[in-house]
């Protein structure tokens, strides 16, 4: 039981006086990725009955190699942005909160990284 | 975790009903959540029937005419009787509104009416608004100045910064909106909610408030503020016709603004 105030409940901890630079590129990356996913999605599409020589010459060209290091960088900041506002949304005990929003992090840069190093390995 | 089921002793059973006089012919059923905290037992749902010829057109009307000639233990708040309280927000079919503003020949069957939803219930359909009234407490709901009252005359406002508060000044705080959004439902204790966003909004956009940095300064939080997803829950039940979620969104847009 707590005796403290209504108000001093609300006001608690104060403002964090953050949040507008995450929801801000929350925004930012999402209008980037309209164009990066048409273009991800039609590109494979059309690439459906292909074989592997072909895909491997397609990420050779510089330009796609380009875009397609945008569209997996983008989308796992994007990702990420996402999940942690999911988990504020609905996880909250202070530890699992804490936990989940690393593991977050961490699955997201490691996909992220992976996926850069391979469409490197590839194009280089 | 966030509480998506009813705990145990919120489940609601089937109450009471209360049969229409003899030789009604005009009936409509009620059906109304019930609870108090002192018999120990779960929520129940009476049905009391009421014949529509005897009584008002509105649903606050029926409400008050339970109250008094069928089961005066029926409880809920009402005052002004013509939308410019709040008092009687409730649930009614399924959306929050105010009782004394909906016309029961708007519901077809049974009418439902339960209180304000993921609220704490003081009785029947009084829910507790404590917290909610401290969130308002909390954006300082009052002008702030730096200028010294002038003396002699009023802080003038112009023609079009007054119509700035327009949309804005109507809200009667009955709570229709907060507890209508489901981010407000899972984190209310923290998120400030539509009603009072907008009441802060109506504040930030004052052209005679002198605090509007110290106003956002208070609200630039992942959860004060940030935690609307642009459900618009809010917009879709408000009873007076008002915009919270428009009022948000320009709360965000003077964020981003301000950083240059």
């Amino acid at each position: 039981m707590s005796l403290r105030s209504p108000l001093g409940k609300v006001r608690g901890l104060g403002s964090a006086k953050n949040g507008t630079h995450n929801w801000w590129m929350q925004k930012v990356t999402a209008v980037a990725l309209i164009p990066l996913t048409i273009w991800f999605v039609s590109s494979v599409v059309q690439m459906t009955q292909a074989g592997y020589e072909v895909v491997i010459n397609w990420m050779n060209s510089p330009v796609v190699a380009i875009l397609l290091l945008l569209f997996v960088v983008t989308s796992m900041y994007h990702l990420k942005l996402g999940l942690q506002v999911i988990i504020e949304d609905y996880i909250h005990s202070e530890g699992s909160k804490v936990m989940l929003q690393m593991l977050v992090t961490f699955g997201c840069v490691v996909v992220g990284t992976a996926a850069v190093f391979s469409i490197l390995k590839i194009a280089l | 975790m966030a509480e998506f089921r009813l705990p145990k002793n919120s489940k609601y059973k089937k109450g009471k009903t209360w049969a229409a006089e003899e030789g009604a012919t005009n009936i409509k059923r009620f059906n109304i959540y019930r609870w108090n905290e002192d018999d120990g037992e779960n929520p129940r749902i009476d049905t009391y029937e009421i014949d529509l010829d005897k009584c008002g057109p509105m649903v606050l009307d029926a409400l008050i005419k339970i109250k008094n000639e069928i089961d005066p233990t029926l409880t809920f708040r009402r005052s002004c009787r013509e939308g410019v309280c709040g008092s009687c927000a409730m649930n009614i079919g399924g959306k929050n509104t105010l009782a004394c503003t909906i016309d029961i020949a708007s519901y077809k069957g049974d009418v439902n009416i339960f209180p304000l939803p993921h609220m704490d219930v003081v009785k029947d359909l009084v829910p507790d608004l404590t917290n909610f009234y401290a969130q308002y407490a909390s954006i300082k709901p009052w002008m702030q100045t730096q200028t010294p009252t002038p003396s002699g005359t009023e802080r003038l406002q112009s023609q079009e910064d007054r119509e700035k508060l327009d949309g804005l000044y109507e809200c009667v705080l009955c709570a229709c909106c907060s507890t209508s959004c489901p981010s407000y439902w899972w984190n209310s204790d923290k998120y400030l909610g539509p009603a009072v966003l907008l009441q802060a909004y109506r504040w930030l956009v004052d052209s005679r408030d002198e605090n509007t940095g110290e106003r956002l300064d208070n609200l630039e939080d992942p959860f004060r503020l940030y935690r609307c997803h642009t459900i618009m829950n809010c917009t879709n039940t408000c009873p007076k016709g008002l915009n919270p979620a428009k009022a948000i969104g320009e709360i965000k847009k003077m964020m981003v603004e301000r950083q240059g």
